[in-house]
């Protein structure tokens, strides 16, 4: 870049800043979504993800131990214990009514009613002394301000693929994807070596109805091939979506192929078969290593095409837990999880990552399958 | 008995024809040049012979079997492609052994004949490369090394050299031609549009034009005694320099007026019927001598000169047609434009052509 525009040119200046910051402003949300689902759900509910790394003061309401747990001490009755259980913290200021929860200082002793007093370190630790015996079964209510360190925590990962079922349904996702992926993928490399290579009538009419067939809405399609369907006895099963999967993306496919294998050099096939190699022996060896780029490209399409769909997977498959696939979980967590930005955002997470593995694994083909027109080699 | 026999063979692409009525015969251990300018179907012909492209009518026959509708990988041949077409994901062994993998010959004798060849061929480092590692010559000899394990009847180069740069150009035409003398009993057709790669490799030329041929022959032939016109002006460089003659006295020698006073006398035989018509009088510029006689065939005022050296080409206008008159000097001379000069040219050395094109020392009769 530098050596083109020159080295001191302020454009080239220019474009690596909006470069940079047009990076920066679409990764932001993913890494807000990754940060906030490893976040403990307490403080992903306190604060935002921008502040997860920074120590967070927090008014928390906690509870003494309850009654059953009290000492006598020097006449009076006590009960002792920390605020933060088994986790540590700073207390900044704490206080004994909700009205002035943030009152005293730590480290303070206080007068409550009934001649009982408390006093609560900076550690965390109470002491709750009383003349007379404590009652209360719950315990009594403490106002807490701390300093939390941040917590991250793989718990929200845990919860949501084995308590809420994400699990099952990433590996439908799979079940769904790998076949839907790979199916088109062969029809459609075999179909564009023969309309690019192979010399039949009617060549030119076919790849015109391939064409063609790529301006069709595949939501026009849906319910009388779910018909159909029904009918033959398929059904709602991973059959039928597969094979509906397989339909809509192979003129895309074909289109895509043909023109790669069409721009292959000639002279490579001729030669194949000047070496006595036939049709399936030239695509095996000579066609299919040289479109790796091409089909890697489209692979990557097809398979973030089928990973994202709801609309099929909804139409074709049905509603139970053997065939609810990721999406279709996560529109019902939006319903009945709503509130529970752990669980949503870890849900999400789960269901980018494997996109994002497939797209960084396979992203030097995605390039190179896209310039496959203009630059050759491969 | 014929190595390759083409008989009446025509190449029609839809409605247009290509090749009408070739008719050529190749001995075994000939190295035949097809030669001629682009678009005369001299690639399309060796096509043809590999199978590449279907024969519209007409016969191919090799050792005397018919061949139309053999695929190519039957018909005993092998070829080298102009731009290599090496398959670029396999590497250099992998490239050679490829045809005989599909031939199912047994590994330890493919790993023979591969090393056999790539030793010949100078490649035995390189075998474990992929194409994309290798110089343009390296990877025209992996192409000719993957036509030579294949032991072929005919061997068919479809202009190899013409993605070389010069010198390599050079080196490996010389390697062909060493190439050949190794395998004195395989056939070649080669096909180029470089009469120099024509002249020095061909044991016979194949001048094609206009969808046939000129006129077959070995390269001194071609140059010695072109049948017509077209192949005075395609063989040779520069090109023969063409000048209208009327035919003024016939017989066995024969007169002729050329203008401006000149005149020549050539041991060429017409009839009484090609008196008064004009005739092209041919003759090579490095045949054109300077001369203060009378007996000149041109004469002219300098309109170019370029000096290369050990020759100089001299341009003159040509007051019959635009193709400028060429003359070849040997050394460095001090002419300046504008200086008039004459030219004679031997006798034996000149060429008479006809009104259609065709030389008279063929004509019948």
């Amino acid at each position: 870049m530098g050596s083109i525009l020159g080295k001191n040119s302020p454009l080239t200046w220019v474009v690596h800043i909006s470069v940079l910051l047009l990076v920066i402003l679409w990764t932001i949300p993913t890494v807000g979504l990754l940060v906030s689902s490893i976040r403990d759900k307490d403080q992903l509910v306190a604060t935002g993800w921008w502040t997860s790394f920074s120590t967070v003061e927090r008014n928390l309401i906690k509870r003494s131990a309850p009654a059953s747990e009290q000492l006598k001490e020097a006449g009076n009755y006590v009960l002792k214990g920390n605020v933060f259980a088994d986790q540590s913290g700073i207390v900044t200021a704490f206080g004994w009514r909700s009205q002035q929860p943030a009152a005293f200082i730590p480290g303070k002793t206080v007068q409550m009613r009934k001649g009982k007093t408390l006093t609560i370190e900076v550690d965390g630790s109470y002491l709750l002394s009383s003349p007379t015996a404590f009652t209360s079964k719950r315990g009594a209510r403490l106002f807490v301000t701390v300093l939390e360190a941040p917590i991250f925590t793989l718990d929200n990962y845990s919860e949501v693929l084995f308590a809420e079922g994400l699990g099952k349904s990433f590996l439908n996702t799979m079940t769904v994807t790998i076949p839907a992926t790979v199916i088109p993928i062969l029809i459609a490399a075999f179909a564009a070596y023969a309309l690019a290579w192979m010399e039949f009538p009617g060549r030119a009419i076919f790849l015109a109805m391939v064409v063609g067939l790529l301006v069709v809405p595949l939501q026009m399609s849906l319910i009388p091939l779910l018909k159909l369907y029904t009918t033959i006895g398929i059904g709602k099963s991973y059959i039928g979506i597969w094979l509906a999967h397989t339909g809509f993306g192979l003129p895309l496919a074909i289109y895509l192929l043909r023109n790669y294998i069409a721009g292959l050099p000639r002279e490579i096939i001729e030669s194949a078969r000047v070496d006595g190699a036939n049709d399936f022996q030239i695509f095996v060896k000579i066609i299919l290593p040289l479109s790796f780029p091409a089909l890697a490209s489209f692979a990557i399409f097809q398979f973030l095409w089928v990973w994202n769909d709801l609309l099929i997977a909804t139409v074709f498959l049905g509603n139970n837990e053997e065939q609810l696939v990721m999406t279709g979980r996560l529109r019902e967590m939006l319903g009945s999880r709503g509130g529970n930005w752990e669980i949503l955002t870890a849900s999400a997470f789960v269901s980018i990552l494997v996109p994002l593995m497939v797209f960084f694994s396979l992203q030097k083909y995605l390039v190179r399958g896209l310039l496959s027109g203009s630059v050759k080699g491969g | 008995m014929a190595n390759l026999k083409l008989t009446n063979a025509s190449k029609v692409y839809g409605n247009v024809p290509v090749l009408t009525d070739i008719n050529l015969e190749i001995e075994q251990g000939e190295l035949i040049v097809f030669v001629g300018p682009s678009g005369c179907g001299k690639s399309t012909l060796l096509r043809m012979i590999a199978g590449l492209e279907s024969i519209s009518s007409g016969q191919l026959e090799i050792d005397g079997k018919l061949m139309n509708h053999v695929p190519p990988a039957k018909r005993g041949i092998a070829m080298v492609f102009q731009s290599y077409a090496l398959y670029p994901h396999l590497t250099v062994r992998d490239n050679m052994s490829f045809a005989l993998k599909i031939a199912k010959v047994p590994a330890a004798e493919i790993t023979r004949i591969v090393e056999e060849a790539a030793k010949s061929l100078q490649l035995t480092d390189y075998l474990d490369r992929l194409p994309k590692a290798l110089s343009g010559g390296q990877r025209q000899r992996v192409a000719i090394g993957r036509a030579i394990v294949r032991d072929p009847k005919i061997f068919l180069f479809d202009e190899p050299l013409s993605n070389l740069d010069a010198a390599l150009r050079v080196a490996t035409r010389i390697e062909i031609a060493q190439l050949k003398e190794k395998m004195p009993q395989s056939t070649m057709v080669y096909v180029t549009h470089d009469q120099v790669e024509a002249m020095t490799l061909a044991t016979r030329i194949v001048v094609l034009n206009n969808r046939g041929i000129e006129q077959v022959g070995t390269p001194l032939e071609l140059y010695q005694k072109p049948a017509n016109t077209f192949v005075a002006t395609f063989i040779g460089s520069p090109a023969m320099n063409l000048l209208p003659a009327t035919v003024t006295e016939s017989g066995t020698q024969t007169r002729v007026s050329l203008g401006q006073g000149a005149t020549a006398t050539v041991p060429i035989a017409t009839t009484k019927g090609d008196q008064n018509l004009v005739f092209s009088l041919g003759a090579r510029p490095e045949d054109m001598q300077i001369t203060d006689t009378d007996d000149y065939i041109f004469q002219g005022k300098i309109k170019y000169i370029e000096a290369l050296g050990e020759i100089t080409l001299v341009y003159f206008e040509n007051p019959h047609g635009t193709v400028p008159i060429i003359a070849k000097v040997p050394g460095i001379v001090d002419f300046v434009r504008g200086q008039l000069l004459k030219f004679s040219v031997a006798a034996d050395k000149l060429q008479l052509f006809d009104q259609q094109g065709l030389s008279c020392k063929y004509r019948a009769g």
